[in-house]
Formats: C-alpha cells, structure tokens, sequence
C-alpha cells in the first residue's frame, strides 16, 4: 500500500486519492472529554454508531470486532445506565468485560486508584471505562498507564460518551446541528453531563444556551451572551427565565435537580424550583413544533420535567439510552484501532 | 505515481454484461438469488449486475450493502479505512443464492470476513464471489465463481477500480509505486 504521509504532502498525488472524502483515520487513545475533539472526530463517532446501530438491530446482536480485547469498567460512583451501557456495548462487539465496583474492591483495604489501575493493566485490561467522584481522576489515570482510558463521568467535570450520544440523537431527528438552538435547563454548575454538552454542541455549531437559578450556574455567568474567554467554556448564552429560553428551541435539554442542593441553600424549595424551572407542556408550546426534549436520566418527574413531557411524543429520552450502546460501541472500535 | 489503464469502460460495461448471463446461466431459479455488494465500490457493481439481470431475464434481484469492517482481522492496522458504513440486507438469506460482489480480489482476507458477516444474518444455501478483477496473490483457500477480468500483479502494485457512481469515470488502472 502506498505510504499516504507522502501523498498528502504532494498535491498531484492528491488528486488520486480515490477513497471518497477524506477522513482523517482515528488516532486518539483516550476519550476524557470533548473540549479537544474536532467536528470531525465528532462526525466519525455518530457515523460509525450509525453502522453499530444496525448490529444492534439484528436478530443476534454481536460481531466478533474486538475479541480477545478486555475492557475494564471501574466506578467509584453509583451508574445503572452508563455502566450497563458499556458493557453491554463491550460483549456486542465480542469483547471481554469485567466490572470492578468500587465496594468489593482492594478500593477499601486503602489501595490508591493508580495502584487499582496499574493492577488492572497487569492483569491484562486493555481498555479502561472509569468513573469517579473527582473531577480529573481520569486523566491522572491515563498518565500512569498504557490502556485506553475512556471517562465514563468525573466529578463535575466531564461526560464525554453522554455528550456524544446526545449530539447522535439529535444528529438522528435534526440532521445539521449548525445554527441550533438547543437549551440546557437546570443545575448546570454540578453537572457534568452539561459541560460535555457545551463542548461539542458548540463544536457542532449548535448556538447553546443555559437556563437555571443563578445559584445553580458556574460562577461568572451573568444573563447574556457569554465569551469564551470569560468563563473558560466555549461562548453560550445565558437566560435564567425558562420561558424566554425556550423560545423557538429546537431542543430542550433537562438536567437532574440533585434533590440535595436545598439542603446546600442554593434553593429556596423543591416546589419553587419546579413552578420557575420544570419543563411542562404549557412552557413547550414556546419552542419550535419539532423541537426534541433530551434527559440524561435518571428522571425526577414532576421536579425538573412533568410526566407528560417525559413520555410524551416529543420525548426522547428512551431513545438516548438506547443510542447509548451504539455510541460507545461506536468509542471502543474507534480506540481499538488506534492502539 | 504511474498507472496505466487495465480496463476501459466500455471493457467494464462488457465485463459485467457477460457476469450477469453466467449469474443467470448458473441459478436457474433467480427468485431466490441476492446480490451483496461489499462496500464501497461492490456496492454500484452488484446494483449494476442487478439492472442487467434485469434487462435480459425480467426478474428484479434484490441487492445489499455489506460492510466488512467489524469482522476484519487486521482491525488494529491505522493505514485502513477507518469509516464504518451500514449493512444493509434487504432480505432473509436464509436458503437463499447469495452473490458477494466486489471490485478487485486480492488476499482474498476481505472475503473471509464478508463470509463471516453474512453467515451472522443467516445460512445462505450457498454463496458465490464475483469479483471485477482477480488480481492474484491470494493468502487463504479462496476463489471467484465469476471473474471479469485475471490481471497477473505484482505485489506491490496497486490495482484501483474507478466507478461513475463513486468517482465520476468507470476505468480499472494498475498503479506502480514510486
């Protein structure tokens, strides 16, 4: 085969790349967020979850890609869907997948988490789906090891594989993110799965805007438009009122209310939050007719969403989960192939 | 890099014209014959072959899409394409004539593993391989049941096929490395 480092180089030879638009191959090791992924890292995760997509769909869902490849998943903290997500998204495509969870673990006799990793490696893991309490662990998890290490949520940091499944479910309904207008509702300070979202919705060119009590957005943030530089997250919009926000949204996207930020004083009480931030079928009436309501789970219905939106026809929040497995099955082949 | 043309279009156009007759000739019953084109450039080969049998016999065969690239065995090899596409099999296999069409056959390892991915949605009641050009240099026990064209290759040429539907002109080149 050619070598292609020296075709590029060439623009004559150029001309005879045949393979069709040019995808530059994968040839990232570790997903710990998406504030350095390009749109076209982006666009080849949801095209190859197209593809796993389908595998999904077949009567016997599983193909041999990564056998004899052993994912690890680790969690430090309590996970029904990711974790499940992931793993069943590891024996889809053949490999081997063991989960540690943190109770049970050497965890409790007082090992450190490098020692924990170091001793997985050795033991014969070659990819490393991790969450933990701290923001970061992760990252100082992939400078002491040699597996692949994708961060399944740390602290308030990051979510990227709930991100990316996101942009694949709108990606799914909408098409082109380019130009639209998608709301983030709630506790966004505490949340994770909210700046992984800004990173590549913005990325995707989706203009992002963020609505919550003042008490619950990151520090800094005052209604308007926000630029990068001032809050060190890609440029958003802020809105504190909901019924302004979701004025021709083309998709609503509810984060959970940790019932525990009223005990912490950011909240007056639960029903205030609910009457001023819930997502309910009168404030939808204000967003565009197609627009998608998003939830990364796990729901407190009638808090941050009524029941009826929850389940309703413009709901998609079953469909997120489901599209979960294709993404991160979409994640493991991609790293695989750049081990 | 130079290249020298081993099939013209018009050569194609024939190629496949004398293809879909042997399909014909060799399955007397064409309702249960599916053409699987693997990705990319087997895939407007086999909705080509399709259109003949068409033509000349008036039955409509259906036609899929394989991507092979969940069943390779290389898959750690970064020089690869790395996009996944879709399969798409329009039909049950099971106990059906199922022709994988492909443009070029080579190692014969793309084969293995689009056996193995059509074998995951079904038992086929057999399997047959057109291929455009053999070029040889097979690394496994396999072989074509209907051959457009045996072009004798060296190893480290190139042997690229150029379709219309994907990349504007039909010609088949050998392409010798600098």
């Amino acid at each position: 085969m050619a070598d292609r480092s020296v075709r590029t180089e060439n623009p004559e030879a150029r001309t005879q790349e045949i393979e069709g638009p040019a995808v530059p191959a994968w040839s990232r090791k570790h997903v710990l967020d998406l504030d350095d992924f390009s749109r076209q890292e982006i666009e080849q995760v949801i095209e190859t979850a197209g593809a796993m997509k389908e595998v999904l769909s077949r009567e016997i869902r599983r193909v041999p890609t990564l056998r004899g490849t052993t994912v690890v998943t680790l969690f430090y903290e309590a996970s029904t869907r990711t974790r499940s997500s992931f793993e069943l998204a590891g024996r889809s495509l053949g490999a081997d997948v063991i989960s540690i969870a943190a109770s049970g673990s050497s965890t409790e006799k007082g090992e450190s988490l490098v020692d924990t990793v170091r001793t997985l490696q050795a033991v014969g893991a070659d990819m490393l789906v991790m969450r933990h309490r701290r923001s970061g662990a992760p990252y100082l998890v992939a400078r002491h090891v040699n597996m692949s290490v994708v961060n399944a949520g740390d602290g308030w940091h990051a979510h990227p594989s709930q991100a990316l499944l996101d942009a694949y479910t709108i990606y799914r309904h909408l098409g082109d993110l380019r130009g639209r207008k998608v709301v983030i509702v709630g506790d966004i300070t505490h949340s994770r799965v909210a700046r992984s979202n800004i990173w590549g919705l913005t990325t995707m060119g989706a203009r992002v805007v963020l609505c919550g009590p003042p008490t619950l957005l990151p520090w800094g943030l005052r209604p308007g438009q926000q630029r990068n530089e001032e809050w060190g997250l890609p440029s958003v919009e802020v809105e504190p009122s909901l019924d302004r926000a979701i004025e021709d949204a083309d998709v609503v996207m509810c984060l959970r209310l940790q019932l525990e930020r009223q005990q912490a004083g950011l909240l007056p009480s639960i029903r205030e939050y609910a009457r001023l931030y819930q997502v309910n079928e009168e404030r939808l009436t204000r967003a565009r007719p197609e627009a998608l309501v998003m939830h990364p789970g796990p729901i407190n219905e009638g808090i941050e969403i009524s029941p009826a939106v929850a389940h309703g026809a413009r709901s998609v929040i079953e469909e997120q989960v489901n599209n979960g497995v294709a993404v991160r099955m979409a994640l493991l082949y991609l790293l695989a192939r750049a081990r | 890099m130079p290249e020298h043309v081993i099939l013209s279009a018009d050569e194609i156009r024939r190629a496949l014209s004398r293809i879909a007759h042997e399909i014909a000739e060799h399955n007397p019953s064409l309702a249960d014959v599916v053409l699987v084109g693997m990705r990319t450039r087997g895939v407007p080969l086999a909705t080509r072959l399709a259109q003949r049998i068409a033509e000349f016999e008036g039955q409509q065969v259906p036609v899929g899409a394989l991507d092979i690239g969940l069943y390779r065995d290389d898959i750690s090899y970064l020089d690869l394409k790395p996009q996944l596409k879709p399969t798409e099999i329009p039909t049950d296999i099971a106990g059906k004539v199922v022709v994988l069409v492909d443009d070029v056959l080579f190692t014969g390892r793309s084969i293995r593993a689009a056996l193995d991915a059509l074998i995951d949605f079904g038992r086929p009641r057999h399997i047959q391989l057109a291929v455009l050009v053999d070029r040889g240099h097979r690394e496994l026990p396999i072989r074509a049941d209907y051959v457009g064209k045996n072009i004798p290759t060296a190893r480290h040429q190139e042997v690229q096929i150029r379709l219309e539907e994907t990349d504007g002109r039909d010609e088949a080149v050998v392409i010798e490395p600098e």
